[in-house]
């Protein structure tokens, strides 16, 4: 056999496991691919296909059927209410993370402060509902208290079932998650900057304008487009407060989900789902771009 | 940092966490104020709402059947990600990417939009599978892999799994012994932790076994909440005071600071 | 334990530079005394390193000085102008910090153009200055790099060209180098040495590093306990240690057990004059340098209380180490190479203690637990 014949029988005798070689390690991950692709990827593709199929087929009908009075004013609120939310869970968490971040690192306390943090976040639906239901409701103790004292809020309306009251209702989970998510930039800022912005000539309002403000502004910009992201996909606290009306897009969908065959388009649910899901995750995509500028800086 | 600064700063921190501290306990006691409301004005405070949990039945069910979902999630949860997790970290560390994308895509995709995918899924799941609200599981496995995947990641990046899976390869052991006589063990705390936060979320869920017409804890006090307000509230903060306690001992047994902690709710 | 600061004409650039006078400075800080009346002054344009060991109160007599905390009685001058209760951004000093302190969103032109900034200096003149100071620390090209795009050593250069942009009366250190690799920290240290003589500013250097003091200060003072131990040139701080702590702490030290008698000890048949002249007598332990253990030839079967054997050689360029066991005490000796070379391990030698003035410490004396 000549020297490049038997070259060749060994290239094609050597066995699959040394130098580069064809691994069949990915398949570990199938099981955990596979379980992802079946339960959150289907259903994704199910709804966004279920946008564009009607009874005849492929149609635009269902996207253009969004076009009406009341769908359209519910996203409007929906962002509305996610906007204001977001400002409100912002301002007021990123007020309590700098009186956590200016305390001892190692403290109970702020181990404490952090964990009910993680707790509140998480605290919304149902329970949160009747919990300010129970506090300034109609027959609520703050409510009947302050009434007794002469101060009557809901003279005008019992606004806590409507979108103000939702307001309110979710800077109970805003403030905490964006105390969870801003956070870890503060800490980031060094105390030399401070120091040395001093030991320059700077005085307190040159350092938050120069030097915090510009390095914190990211994060802070980027907590709000979360905490937008996670009212506008809120469902359960609205759904537990307001008893009249789909006033906003999550109600929206689930009301033209489980509304009765006859009146109903079948894809309008998931062209209104589509629409939510393309706005949350062009928010979201945001969101990440600017974590990673803050990362860079505030390590 | 000067003196009068440093006072300056005190008071300014007294001053928020007294007035976030009422801002959010309020609403808490407000829960324990209804529950414990006694039957006409003035009448004695009460226990009678709370000792009626255990004599209304579908309540009792609800909070086995989330126990119940919340155990299953859990377990599941760390059979699925936990060897998935090491496996990839050791032998195809290019998947790295798509796993931590996967796991963090639940966070972009609303409950609300999942359930509307979901619902023609669990039609198939209810007739050839089984009914059982049990099936929810599978659904909540997905809610809770953001978190959960953030805190075993957490646990897998403070101990060098690489040296250690090679050691005990070198000293001959096999995969299996390497995962759970070498690894598991060394993650222990991440894996409470990741079990803890799966707990939590489960116990909270409301959306998706709503729309999907099961009843689970949280739509079950909804439910009872248009009949009975006292009884349902009750079992409202004892399921939060239930979750506040197991998260503390996640903050404490867990180990320190979870860096960036994005968290959302069964809102 | 002051001494007077040395005449300026050993220098040959002109010094400008401030008088900066510390008086009687203390500091508690919950129930530890970070400072006990310190007392320094620092002559116009003099460089002088504060050295000690972690926790002595150099850095917190640093930033006492930077106006960063405030003292609980004492003054501080500079210039003559009492400055004790002005804050850290009217007390016109520049400060170089350990490590992380440029700022990340700026580039370097602009951390460097800073204090400037503050002073209400127009864009474009500040860009010249701080183009001027890059070229002083000889970064020029690196105008517009970001700090994650620089190296370590790079960093400080920035940190310190930016101190100075404000021409600044004096200038602080605090552990610049400690955070550095070891090749740079050699190099950037002589180069923060000749921008300072150039500039002719006075300079509060602090360090644990005793190489480092000893290298480039005017005078160095090693502090220990919130008090200034020793204040004085390097070489007298090195060869005439004033306390047992300084000894230990500055240079390499043998401790050999010996007697005190009448204002002598004697240490294995070796009598030294002592340093502290009204010692007690009794039991001490002598505080002998390397240098003063001379090697006096093998042998191979004599004994004697200065016979041992050689345990190792450390080859440090000219001179070296060698390591000799004398059974109940190892004695560090520093030699020529070119002599060490002819001392295996396991020569038996005989060693001699020249009879220069020693310190002694008592056996329970806390300063002799440093390393």
């Amino acid at each position: 056999m000549t020297v490049a014949a038997r070259s060749l029988v060994n290239t094609a005798r050597r066995p699959s496991g040394g130098g580069r070689r064809f691994s069949m390690d990915w398949l570990g991950a199938v099981p955990f691919f596979g379980y992802v692709a079946l339960f959150l990827l289907l259903p994704t593709l199910i709804v966004v296909i279920g946008a564009f199929f009607g009874p005849d087929g492929l149609t635009f009908s269902n996207l253009a059927g969004l076009n009406k009075g009341f769908i359209v004013s519910a996203f409007v609120n929906s962002v509305l209410l996610s906007a204001v939310s977001a400002m409100i869970g912002a301002v007021g968490g990123a007020i309590l993370a700098y009186a956590v971040a200016t305390g001892n690192r190692n403290g109970a306390f702020r181990r404490l402060v952090l964990s009910a943090c993680g707790v509140l976040a998480q605290f919304g639906g149902v329970t949160l509902a009747f919990a300010f239901i129970a506090a300034i409701g109609p027959v609520g103790f703050v409510y009947v208290w302050l009434q007794q004292h002469g101060l009557d809020f809901y003279a005008g309306g019992i606004w806590l079932y409507q979108l103000k009251g939702l307001m309110l209702v979710y800077a109970y989970f805003q403030i905490p998650l964006m105390v969870l998510v801003f956070l870890p930039a503060l800490d980031g800022i060094r105390p030399q900057w401070r120091e040395a912005t001093e030991s320059l000539g700077g005085r307190t309002w040159h350092y938050w304008r120069y030097v915090a403000g510009p390095l914190l502004a990211p994060a802070f910009i980027g907590a709000l487009l979360l905490l937008f992201a996670n009212a506008f996909s809120a469902y359960a606290t609205a759904a537990a407060l307001i008893n009249q009306g789909s006033i906003i897009a999550s109600l929206q969908i689930a009301n033209d989900l489980t509304s009765e065959v006859g009146l109903h388009q079948p894809g309008i649910a998931s062209a209104e789902a589509l629409v939510m899901v393309v706005l949350v995750a062009i928010v979201m995509v945001l969101y990440t771009v600017l974590q990673r500028r803050t990362a860079r800086w505030l390590r | 940092m000067s003196r009068n600064r440093r006072r300056k700063l005190q008071l300014f921190r007294v001053v928020v966490f007294i007035l976030m501290g009422a801002f959010f306990l309020i609403p808490i006691g407000a829960m324990f104020e209804f529950s414990t409301r006694g039957t006409g004005l003035n009448s004695a405070r009460t226990l009678s709402a709370w000792i009626t949990i255990g004599q209304t039945p579908e309540l009792v069910a609800a909070i086995l059947v989330s126990l119940g979902l919340a155990a299953i999630t859990s377990v599941a949860m760390l059979l699925l990600l936990v060897p998935t997790m090491v496996w990839v970290r050791l032998r195809v560390p290019n998947l790295s990417r798509a796993v931590e994308f996967l796991c963090l895509l639940p966070l972009t995709i609303p409950a609300i939009v999942l359930v509307a995918g979901l619902a023609p899924e669990y039609k198939w799941v209810s007739f050839y599978l089984s009914d059982s609200i049990l099936t929810l599981a599978f659904a909540y496995l997905v809610l809770v892999l953001p978190y959960t995947y953030r805190a075993l990641y957490a646990g897998l990046s403070a101990i060098d799994v690489k040296t250690l899976a090679e050691a005990a390869r070198g000293l001959g052991a096999g995969w299996p012994t390497v995962m759970w006589r070498i690894i598991v063990p060394n993650m222990s705390g991440a894996i409470l932790n990741a079990a803890l936060l799966s707990v939590a979320v489960v116990l909270g869920e409301f959306t998706i076994a709503n729309l999907l017409n099961y009843v689970n804890l949280q739509v079950e006090i909804a439910q009872l909440g248009r009949a009975n307000a006292g009884v349902s509230i009750a079992v409202a903060v004892a399921s939060l005071l239930f979750v506040f306690i197991l998260l503390a001992i996640l903050s404490f047994v867990g180990g320190p600071r979870s860096r960036s902690y994005s968290t959302r709710g069964a809102q | 334990m002051a001494s007077t600061p040395p005449a300026a004409a050993t220098r040959t650039t002109a010094r400008a530079g401030v008088e900066v006078r510390l008086e009687d400075l203390r500091r508690r800080y919950a129930g530890v005394t970070a400072l006990d009346g310190l007392s320094l002054t620092l002559s116009a344009g003099e460089l002088v390193a504060l050295l000690g060991p972690s926790g002595c109160g150099k850095t917190t007599a640093l930033r006492l000085l930077a106006g960063l905390e405030e003292a609980d009685s004492g003054r501080v001058m500079i210039a003559d102008e009492d400055v004790t209760d002005l804050p850290a951004n009217r007390r016109d000093v520049g400060m170089v910090f350990q490590a992380y302190s440029l700022f990340p969103h700026m580039t370097a032109w602009q951390n460097v153009a800073f204090g400037l900034q503050m002073r209400k200096v127009g864009p474009a003149e500040r860009r010249r200055r701080a183009g001027e100071m890059l070229e002083l620390v000889g970064l020029s090209g690196f105008a517009d790099r970001y700090a994650h795009q620089l190296s370590g050593g790079q960093q400080q250069r920035v940190a310190l060209a930016r101190a100075l942009a404000i021409k600044p009366k004096v200038l602080l250190l605090d552990e610049p180098l400690s955070a550095l690799d070891a090749k740079v920290r050699g190099r950037l240290r002589d180069e923060i040495r000749r921008v300072q003589l150039e500039i002719g500013i006075t300079t509060l250097f602090v360090t644990h590093d005793q190489e480092e003091a000893l290298a480039i200060a005017d005078r160095v003072g090693v502090m220990h306990a919130g008090r200034l131990e020793q204040l004085g040139p390097p070489t007298v701080v090195y060869s005439r240690p004033a306390t047992p702590f300084v000894a230990s702490f500055v240079g390499l030290t043998n401790r050999m057990p010996g007697v005190v008698r009448a204002g002598e000890v004697e240490v294995r048949g070796t009598r030294m004059p002592l340093v502290q002249r009204d010692a007690r007598d009794g039991p001490a332990v002598a505080l002998v340098r390397p240098e003063a253990v001379t090697v006096v030839g093998d042998a191979e079967s004599a004994a004697g209380p200065l016979v041992g054997t050689v345990i190792a050689t450390a080859f440090l360029g000219a001179t070296s180490r060698v390591t000799v066991d004398l059974g109940d005490v190892t004695v560090l000796a520093q030699l020529a190479t070119s002599d060490a070379g002819a001392l295996p391990a396991g020569t038996r030698v005989r060693l001699a203690l020249r009879p220069d003035p020693v310190l002694i410490a008592r056996e329970d004396d806390a300063a002799l637990t440093q390393a």
